[in-house]
C-alpha cells in the first residue's frame, strides 16, 4: 500500500513551517483579510436559518449512518452508476488510482486534460503523476489555476490561492499567460483567465473532477462552485472521469436537501452555489460520451478504523473551520503541509497516514473550540484533536523530554505532599532567575514561554499553606 | 450552604490569591466553604498533551477525595470542562462501572464560581467596590464549553465603582493553550499579539476572565510590553470592597 497524502510525509513539522508563516507579513494580511470576510458572510447567512442546529444534527447523523454502512452504500452506488453507463473504479491507495486515471487518459489517446474541483488528485499527487506520463492537466478552477501558474501550493481547502491577494494574482497571469499589458482589476483578470480557459475547455476532450456528494441510490455524482467552470468540464469533453473519496456517499437524493443548505453557508456564506451540477452516468447525445469513477480509499478505511475519532470522514470539505481557526488564521494552510489544512487537515491528514507521519498537527491547535462551533456536521475536531495527541504518546512519537517532564509531573500530582513539596521547591529554584518581582529568562523548554512572556513569580505562600495556617488561627 | 473548593494545582500554587478571594467572597454571602487538603489536580494538562494515561490517577484522587461533598466550586473554567467534558470519556475508557458511577454522581456538583453564583446561589450583586475600568475576556472554555454566556458580566456590572469595557474580538482565543504556548510558541505568540492589541485598545486598567490560565499569559504580555495593565481573576475584583482588594 502506497497512501499518500501530497508531500505530508516528508513535510517539515508544523511549528518549524509556522515560523517562516507568522514572520511573512503578506500572507498574514492576505489569510486574515479573506478569512475575515468569509466568517462574517457565513456568519449572516447561518443566523437566517431558523433550523441550523436541527440541519447540523441531521447532516452529523446522515454522514455517520454511512460510515456504519458504507460497504453497503458503496455497492449500491456503484450498482446504480453502471447502471446509467458510467464505470466505476476501486483504488485502494493513491498509486492505483493514479495508474487508473493515466490509463484512461492514454486509452483516449490525449495529451492534455482539463481539470476541476478535485483536491483528492492534489492528496494522491496526480498531476505529478500525469506528467510523467507525458499528459498535461490543467486547472480550470480559477484558484487553482492561479496556485498551477504560481507554481504553488493550494493553502485553503476551499479557497486554494487565499493567500495571494489581486496584485500577486495579477502578475501570475502577466507571466505566465504572456501579458505585459494586463490590468489590475478585478475584471480584467477574470477576462484574461476566461481567455485562457475557453481555448481548454473547447479542445481538450478528457476532463477530471472531484465530487462533493455522490448519490448511493442514484449513482449521481454533485459538484458545487461558484465559477461555472466546472460546468464546462463536466459538460463539454468526451469523457469525464471523477475522483471521489469513498466516505463522499450519502445515501439518498433527498438527502441533498440538508447537505445543499449546509454546504454553502458555511463554506463561502451563499445561501446557495452559483452553479450546482448532478449527473448520472452518461446521457446519449448529452455531455460526456464516457463516465468513470474513480472511488478511492488512500488510508480512509484507516479512519473508520478508530471509532473514537472516525467521524472525521463527515466532513464535507466547507473549510469554516479553518476560517474559524486562530492557528490558521496567523499562517495560513501551507504550514500544515498537506493539501488538508486547518483544523480538519489537523485531524486528517496524520490518521489517512496511520498515524505514521505528521505528528506535529494534532498539537497545531490550542483546542479553543471555534472549529467545533462552526462545523455543519458537528465534527467535535477538539476532541479528536486530545484523542489524536493520545495515540501520538501512545505509539511513541512524542518528544523524550516531553514524556520525562509529564512523567514528573504525574508523579508530584498524585499527592498533596508532594504537591507542596514541589511548590516549595519551584519558589527557591525560581531564585536566580528573578529579577525585580519579575521572570524575564527561564532555561530549557521553559524558554519557548519567557521567549515572548514575562513570568510573574511563584507566591511566598500557596493557598494550601494559606488555608492550613487559617485553620489554627481562632476564628471569631 | 456549605461549599467545598477545588482551588485547583494551578491557582494553588500561582495564584493563591484568587483562592482566598473565592473563600472570601462565599463567606460574605453567609457560605460556609472548605478546602481539602488531599486535593490535588484534575488532570487536564496531562489529558489535553496526550498524556491520558497520566491523567487516569488524577481523576481517580480527583473522584475519591471530592466523593461526599454536595457542591464543589472552582475557580477555573478550563478544569471544569477537563471534568465535563473528558471524565465521563476517561471512566468508559477505565472500563471500570465504578468510576463511571463516581463520574456520574459527581458532574452534577460541580460549578465553575461564577455558575455557582448565579446559577446556583442566584446572586449578582455580590457586595463589590472596584473603582476600576476593566474589560473581560470571556475565555474559549467559558464560552465554548461551559457556555457561560453572560453571567460574568451580570456578576461585574453589579459591582460598584465598576466601569465594564466591552472587548473587541472577544470570542477569539488568546493563544494560551497549555502546553500549546510553548509547543508552538511562535503562532501562541501571533495570537497573543492580536489578543494585546484588543485589551490595550480597550484603555481599560485591568482584564479579567474565569480563567487563571488565560490570565498568565495575557498578564505575561502585558508585562513584557511594559504595558502597565493588570490582569485579575473575577473572583478577585468580586471580592473586593471599600477597605481594598484581597490581599
Amino acid at each position: 500500500m502506497s497512501i499518500r497524502v501530497g508531500e505530508a510525509a516528508t513535510a517539515p513539522d508544523f511549528p518549524v513551517a509556522a515560523k517562516k508563516l507568522v514572520s511573512n507579513a503578506q500572507i498574514r494580511q492576505n489569510v486574515r483579510r479573506a478569512t475575515d470576510v468569509i466568517r462574517n458572510k457565513r456568519a449572516r447567512v447561518v443566523e437566517e436559518v431558523e433550523d441550523w442546529e436541527q440541519l447540523r444534527q441531521a447532516g452529523h447523523e446522515i454522514k455517520e449512518h454511512v460510515l456504519r454502512h458504507l460497504d453497503f452504500y458503496l455497492q449500491q452506488f456503484e450498482a446504480a452508476c453502471t447502471r446509467a453507463g458510467g464505470v466505476v473504479h476501486w483504488a485502494s491507495d493513491a498509486d492505483e488510482a493514479n495508474r487508473i486515471i493515466v490509463d484512461l487518459v492514454r486509452a483516449q489517446e490525449a495529451t492534455e486534460v482539463i481539470k476541476v474541483k478535485t483536491m483528492t488528485s492534489d492528496e494522491i499527487r496526480l498531476n505529478p503523476a500525469l506528467q510523467a506520463a507525458g499528459i498535461t492537466p490543467y486547472e480550470t478552477d480559477l484558484a487553482d489555476l492561479i496556485v498551477q501558474l504560481g507554481e504553488d501550493q493550494p493553502s485553503h481547502i476551499v479557497v486554494p490561492a487565499l493567500h495571494r491577494n489581486r496584485m500577486e494574482i495579477r502578475r501570475i497571469f502577466s507571466e505566465k499567460m504572456n501579458l505585459p499589458e494586463l490590468g489590475y482589476r478585478p475584471e480584467d483578470l477574470t477576462d484574461a483567465a476566461r481567455a485562457y480557459l475557453r481555448e481548454k475547455f473547447l479542445r481538450v476532450p478528457v476532463a477530471i473532477s472531484g465530487g462533493n456528494f455522490a448519490i448511493a441510490e442514484t449513482g449521481s455524482v454533485c459538484v458545487v462552485e461558484s465559477e461555472g467552470n466546472a460546468r464546462m468540464c463536466l459538460s463539454l469533453p468526451r469523457v469525464l472521469i471523477t475522483l471521489v473519496g469513498i466516505e463522499k456517499i450519502i445515501p439518498r437524493f433527498r438527502d441533498l436537501e440538508v447537505f445543499l443548505q449546509l454546504l454553502p453557508r458555511s463554506a463561502t456564506g451563499e445561501r446557495m452555489n452559483p452553479y450546482n451540477s448532478i449527473w448520472t452516468g452518461v446521457s446519449p447525445g448529452s455531455g460526456p460520451r464516457e463516465f468513470h469513477v474513480v472511488l478511492l480509499d488512500n488510508g480512509r478505511t484507516n479512519v473508520l478504523a478508530d471509532d473514537l475519532s472516525r467521524e472525521t470522514l463527515d466532513c464535507i470539505r466547507c473549510g469554516a473551520c479553518l476560517n474559524a481557526c486562530p492557528v490558521y488564521r496567523q499562517t495560513g494552510g501551507h504550514a500544515y503541509g498537506s493539501v488538508y489544512a486547518g483544523p480538519i487537515g489537523a485531524i486528517l491528514t496524520p490518521q489517512l497516514q496511520a498515524m505514521q507521519h505528521s505528528h506535529s498537527l494534532p498539537y497545531a491547535s490550542s483546542l479553543c473550540g471555534a472549529c467545533y462551533e462552526v462545523c455543519p456536521v458537528k465534527i467535535n475536531i477538539p476532541e479528536i484533536l486530545v484523542h489524536l495527541r493520545g495515540r501520538v504518546v501512545e505509539e511513541n512519537h512524542a518528544p523524550l523530554l516531553e514524556k520525562l517532564a509529564m512523567k514528573a509531573a504525574g508523579y508530584v500530582l498524585e499527592t498533596p505532599e508532594r504537591l507542596s513539596l514541589a511548590q516549595k521547591a519551584i519558589r527557591i529554584a525560581q531564585v536566580p532567575f528573578t529579577h525585580d518581582g519579575v521572570i524575564r529568562r527561564l532555561p530549557g523548554m521553559l524558554a519557548g514561554w519567557t521567549s515572548v512572556r514575562d513570568l510573574a513569580p511563584v507566591p511566598k505562600q500557596s493557598f494550601r499553606e494559606w488555608w492550613a495556617k487559617r485553620q489554627k488561627e481562632p476564628r471569631l | 450552604m456549605h461549599i467545598s473548593l477545588f482551588i485547583t494545582c494551578y491557582n494553588d500554587t500561582l495564584f493563591p490569591r484568587t483562592g482566598r478571594a473565592v473563600v472570601a467572597v462565599l463567606e460574605r454571602l453567609g457560605h460556609t466553604v472548605e478546602f481539602r487538603q488531599a486535593q490535588t489536580c484534575c488532570g487536564q494538562m496531562h489529558y489535553n498533551t496526550g498524556y491520558q494515561a497520566e491523567a487516569m490517577p488524577l481523576m481517580r484522587h480527583f473522584l475519591e477525595v471530592f466523593r461526599d461533598d454536595e457542591t464543589i466550586c472552582i475557580p477555573s473554567s478550563s478544569c471544569v470542562a477537563m471534568i465535563r467534558d473528558h471524565y465521563p470519556k476517561m471512566a468508559a475508557a477505565s472500563d471500570d462501572p465504578a468510576v463511571s458511577r463516581a463520574v456520574d454522581k459527581l458532574l452534577p456538583r460541580v460549578f465553575e464560581f461564577s455558575e455557582l453564583l448565579v446559577d446556583k446561589l442566584g446572586v449578582t450583586d455580590v457586595g463589590a467596590f472596584f473603582p476600576h475600568s476593566v474589560t473581560l475576556h470571556p475565555s474559549c472554555h467559558s464560552l465554548r464549553s461551559l457556555h457561560l454566556g453572560d453571567k460574568p458580566e451580570r456578576l461585574l456590572k453589579e459591582v460598584r465603582g465598576l466601569t465594564l469595557i466591552d472587548l473587541p474580538e472577544a470570542t477569539e482565543c488568546c493563544g494560551f493553550g497549555g502546553t500549546f504556548a510553548i509547543k508552538n510558541v511562535e503562532v501562541s505568540a501571533a495570537m497573543l499579539s492580536d489578543k494585546l492589541r484588543c485589551v490595550l485598545g480597550t484603555r481599560a486598567e485591568i482584564c479579567t476572565a474565569a480563567d487563571n490560565s488565560c490570565l498568565m499569559h495575557i498578564a505575561g504580555g502585558l508585562s513584557r510590553q511594559r504595558t502597565g495593565i493588570r490582569c485579575l481573576h473575577l473572583a478577585e475584583i468580586l471580592a473586593s470592597t471599600e477597605a481594598g482588594e484581597v490581599s
